[in-house]
């Protein structure tokens, strides 16, 4: 079923691809921002993201997953159209915001599809990532086992404190709300797994498993994640996640490659693009690559 | 301080911006004493690039003087005179272990945007678009290096700058270009492109003993330029290139052929050019790929097909077949140039090649803008330009 509306979706972004192409001039007109220059050319490569799109939904096995492609897109399209309606004024203004409600109307049933083709049929939200490192097993495992690293890499955290060898206390920053929680590992194979789970009623419902396995030729360590969020708040907070552009795969991407960082350099990477190292939403809006300033 | 600033396609402007600042414990701040400009920022101002920003500074071929270190920097001290490689490579990871520095796995806090477009990601690029990496670049008075004790290579006072600058591009560019080509004693060389990224790559060709070398362009003070190393010249808008390399290859093609032009190549034909430069004009494709194409049609049987011009998305009217067919063997990628600077700096050294044979022009980097009119249209024989902030 999902995969069906995936498909549908698919034929859409063809077609939108193909207009965008074809006649961006027109499209720019209809949705008020023909003033802007460079709008033709954002146009069409708004189109040619359309056709990659299609060529997603309407090419793969499973393609409702790859609906969360258009949720990007239409991340980012919401973004241009938000600044465009704030600096228009009159009837280009409505056209604007006429576009704007119709593309939150396109995110709305993109989610909607997204959601249906990770979660299968309502199940907890399940995401995996996976990374290789370039230190040895043991080493990596430990830095993960101590939880209070934890932060320094998953941004969305502000703190994990060890209450006993099994238990801890984690703090995050929520989209709402900071949210608190309470962890216990319930598994442990020293230097090959990692399982927690957050205790029952104490706010958040989350588990967790990691794992670490010798790299092919016994070459650094590949670390893979599985991350279930089940609480009955999550739906809200990570729809609103979502339309700030991150989504759980790319937040637990994005974690393991600052781990990587962290493991191999010693720290997380940044640019003046991109101060906080990787992060989804700062991927959206880049600062210029120019020196930060602010010291004197 | 004063730093060269992207405000839009062709649009380039000397603006005031902050003093960079260390960010990470490894970074240094380096203040520049010469910058280049590139073939590569080209690609950039003329707008082929995604994902470069109004007020990104540009440049990433620049050398200068150490003024600050991070905590964590052990090899480098305030007062080093360094060139700095043009890829941000972290030294640790497994493709910085391999020595393929241009796509190390942790130099590029853009990763995400990058792998959307292609794949996988590679590594930072100072002033080069944010997909790699939202680094600002070289065309200025200070900058901030990253992993400043793994790329950044010492040079003593007594070379000049304009003998050891192009060690943070375009002389290992060219070098590796001619290293991909597998040269062997009585092997002919054909390079598309007389920009100074095609000159160091018919030197490094006759370093790595090429018998012959011959070098396609158009403009005849280039091909005169890059005739100085030894190689034949062949004007495109005179003979048919395809013709008059099976000519002068007794029937063969040449062993291997570098492609030092990349994705704005120049059309003979007017029909032709027209059909690529509308399609890549309306994002169609993103390359004009006649180089390409032709480099493929030229080579040899078995023979290797080394791209070193850069290409930034898609190509069309790719010749797979023949490339196939004929079993041709296709090298690329950005320059790997932390290999190279120690080798290619003993060779300047021992007086087997001065890099600076290459410059026609030198200009303080408040003429920035007016530097890179010249390049761009080959204006008053311009061939390469230094600045010096
Ligand atoms: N791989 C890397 O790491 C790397 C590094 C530096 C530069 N580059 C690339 O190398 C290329 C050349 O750089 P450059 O600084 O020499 O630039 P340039 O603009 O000075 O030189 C390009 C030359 O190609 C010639 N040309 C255009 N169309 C041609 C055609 N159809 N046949 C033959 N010649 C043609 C032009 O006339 C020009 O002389 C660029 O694409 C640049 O981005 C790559
Ligand atoms: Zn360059
Ligand atoms: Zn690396």
């Amino acid at each position: 079923m999902t995969d069906k509306f995936a498909r549908a979706l698919g034929w859409t972004s063809l077609a939108l691809g193909a207009a965008q192409l074809a006649a961006p001039r027109a499209v720019t007109r209809l949705c008020g921002v023909d003033d802007a220059p460079g709008a033709t050319t954002v146009a069409r490569l708004v189109g040619g993201r359309e056709l990659l799109h299609a060529a997603l939904l309407l090419g793969a096995k499973n393609p409702a997953r790859w609906a969360w492609t258009r949720v990007a897109g239409d991340t980012m399209d919401l973004g241009v159209l938000g600044k465009a309606a704030a600096n228009r004024t009159g009837s280009r203004r409505i056209r604007v915001l006429a576009a704007l409600g119709a593309v939150a109307g396109i995110t709305a049933l993109d989610v909607a599809c997204a959601r249906g083709g990770t979660a299968k049929a309502k199940g907890p939200l399940q995401v995996r990532a996976s990374i290789t490192i370039n230190k040895p097993r043991e080493e990596v495992y430990r830095f993960w086992r101590d939880l209070e690293n934890l932060p320094s890499f998953m941004v969305h955290l502000d703190s994990v404190r060890a209450i006993d060898q099994r238990r801890s206390r984690w703090k995050a920053k929520g989209p709402i709300a900071d949210l608190e929680w309470e962890a216990e590992i319930i598994d442990e194979r020293a230097g090959d797994l990692i399982a927690w789970r957050s205790v029952p009623g104490t706010g958040v419902s989350t588990a967790g498993l990691v794992g670490f396995t010798d790299g092919p030729g016994g070459r650094g360590t590949v670390v893979d994640v599985s991350l279930e969020y089940g609480a009955p708040g999550r739906k809200l907070a990570a729809a609103v996640a979502r339309m700030f552009g991150e989504h759980p795969e790319q937040q637990v991407r994005d974690d393991l490659r600052r781990f990587k960082q962290v493991m191999e350099t010693g720290e997380v990477v940044r640019s003046e693009g991109s101060p906080e190292g990787h992060r989804a939403l700062r991927q959206l809006h880049q600062r210029p690559a120019q020196p930060i300033g602010g010291r004197a | 301080m004063k730093a060269n600033v992207w405000m839009g396609r062709n649009h380039l402007e000397i603006q005031d911006v902050p003093d960079p600042q260390i960010l990470n414990a490894r970074d240094a701040i380096v203040r520049v004493t010469s910058t280049a400009i590139c073939g590569s920022d080209l690609h950039l101002v003329d707008g082929y690039i995604p994902t470069v920003k109004k007020g990104d500074v540009l440049g990433h071929e620049f050398m200068g003087e150490v003024v600050e270190v991070g905590s964590g920097v052990r090899d480098l001290h305030v007062g080093d005179r360094v060139v700095v490689p043009f890829p941000i490579a972290c030294g640790a990871c497994f493709a910085c272990e391999e020595g393929l520095y241009s796509v190390c796995e942790n130099s590029n806090p853009n990763a995400g945007i990058a792998e959307k477009l292609m794949g996988h990601a590679p590594a930072g690029i100072f002033g080069y678009s944010h997909m790699l990496g939202g680094f600002p670049g070289g065309q200025a008075e200070y900058v901030r290096v990253p992993f400043a004790d793994v790329g950044p290579i010492k040079v003593e006072d007594d070379l000049p700058d304009e003998k050891v600058l192009f060690l943070s591009d375009i002389f290992p560019t060219g070098f590796m270009g001619a290293e991909m080509c597998d040269i062997k004693p009585g092997q002919t060389i054909a390079i598309w492109g007389a920009g100074p990224v095609g000159q160091f790559a018919a030197a490094s060709a006759f370093l790595l003993g090429a018998d012959r070398v011959i070098v396609i362009d158009r403009f005849p003070y280039r091909l005169r330029r890059v005739q100085r190393t030894g190689a034949e010249v062949l004007n495109y808008e005179e003979v048919n290139v395809l013709d008059a390399l099976r000519d002068m290859t007794g029937g063969r093609g040449p062993d291997a052929c570098i492609d030092a032009v990349g994705m704005e190549a120049h059309h003979p034909t007017p029909a032709m050019y027209a059909y690529d430069r509308a399609k890549q004009a309306a994002r169609l494709e993103t390359e004009r790929p006649y180089v390409l194409r032709e480099a493929i049609m030229a080579c040899r049987n078995g023979g290797v097909v080394s791209v070193i011009g850069v290409y930034g998305g898609f190509v069309d009217k790719f010749p797979m077949g023949t490339v196939m067919n004929r079993s041709l063997t296709i090298r690329t990628g950005q320059c790997h140039v932390q290999r190279y600077t120690e080798p290619l700096l003993q060779r300047i050294r021992r007086g087997e090649i001065d890099p600076s044979f290459v410059i026609s022009h030198r200009m303080p980097l408040s003429k920035a803008p007016h530097g890179f009119e010249l390049f761009k249209n080959k204006q008053d024989e311009c061939n390469k330009v230094v600045l010096t902030p």
